[in-house]
């Protein structure tokens, strides 16, 4: 439902505004890296712009800062109504590995709603465009929660049941697990 | 003379070619070593809780349901990918995989979650030992992280109640 709000939207083209609220300038590169020719993203028409109030698409770098969490949240006020939020790098979207020390105050998500994640440190300049691909509907995305649950013990317990007779012998089912 | 300078850089120009790579359609090959999100293997991991107590980002929950059910929880949002969780693993059951295409709308997108049967020793309740002496102090026992709010607790400590950052941001933005 997201996405298809998203394709008629942002149809036409993204203005990206990049925002740092206290990174390690990892993400910054990365982003920079994509808007070269190398891979060229203004062929979907993704164009970086210095104001919030030019911008349909937010990239939020770093995690939320005690010292930047109000300029975060004005920014993010500025930008024009149907916006998007993106949170690069693993600091915006869980807070980093410093995520319990004093500055840091988590996710930008506790600042700011977000909308995408790509996580990584920082993500490849690929794994960018795959997720603005994934918010505009180009692509699908890959991942997908895993859950595992063990139903059986995987040393077998010794039980009567799994002893057959074999003519003279008595076999034990699961010896060579044992 | 210009128009022949002029004509020299419009045949480098012509020289230069294409550089552009047309990303979603085709990807280029990753370098070797390169370390993407990894991956849990529920068939070989023991349960040890070695790659919990190794992530820097602690990110790896554990849970004891009982003395035989453990619940592994990698959350994955903060991962930064180090390989540390791969490397201790006594098992080898953690593989750092190459996929690095994990943008979501939804970040409990790229958690995984094991529920595991532990084979206990009987005199120690665990059989992985840590090196240093600190390491299996904490290690003893159960463990209790907490799973709903998806955070890691100290075996020393007693269970956070709620959301202690939230507070804190309300004064900062008053």
């Amino acid at each position: 439902m997201l996405k298809n709000l998203c394709q008629k939207m942002f149809g036409r083209s993204l203005w990206v505004y990049h925002a740092n609220s206290g990174g390690c300038n990892g993400c910054d590169i990365e982003v920079l890296n994509v808007l070269t020719p190398y891979y060229d993203v203004e062929r979907f028409g993704i164009k970086l712009v210095g104001s919030p109030r030019h911008a349909d698409v937010m990239l939020c770098q770093g995690p939320a800062m005690r010292a930047t969490a109000q300029a975060l949240k004005r920014a993010y006020e500025a930008m024009p109504a149907p916006k998007l939020v993106f949170a690069i790098g693993s600091c915006a979207c869980g807070g980093g590995v410093w995520f319990d020390s004093y500055p840091v105050l988590g996710p930008v998500e506790k600042i700011i709603p977000v909308n995408y994640y790509i996580p990584g440190c920082p993500p490849r300049p690929e794994a960018i465009i795959y997720g603005v691909a994934v918010a505009l509907g180009l692509v699908e995305k890959k991942t997908a929660p895993v859950e595992f649950k063990e139903l059986e013990l995987p040393i077998p317990r010794y039980h009567p049941k799994d002893l057959h007779g074999q003519g003279e012998l008595v076999v034990y089912e699961k010896a060579e697990k044992v | 003379m210009s128009i022949l300078s002029k004509l020299g850089e419009t045949a480098i120009c012509l020289k230069a070619g294409r550089v552009t790579l047309p990303y979603p359609a085709q990807a280029r090959p990753l370098p070797e070593k390169f370390r993407g999100r990894p991956i849990f293997d529920a068939s070989k991991c023991i349960g040890c809780a070695g790659c919990a107590n190794n992530c820097p980002a602690r990110e790896i929950l554990v849970f004891d349901v009982c003395q035989e059910i453990r619940i592994l929880k990698y959350l994955g949002r903060r991962c930064t990918y180090c390989g540390r969780c791969a490397d201790v693993c006594p098992e080898k059951a953690i593989t750092m995989s190459q996929e690095f295409e994990n943008g979501t709308n939804q970040i409990g997108d790229i958690g995984q979650r094991l529920e595991l049967f532990m084979s206990t020793c009987q005199r120690c309740g665990r059989c992985f030992q840590e090196p240093s002496v600190l390491e299996q102090l904490k290690m003893k026992g159960y463990r209790f992280d907490d799973l709903q709010n998806e955070r890691w607790i100290f075996r020393s400590q007693a269970r956070l109640e709620g959301d202690a950052v939230v507070d804190d941001l309300k004064i900062e933005l008053d």
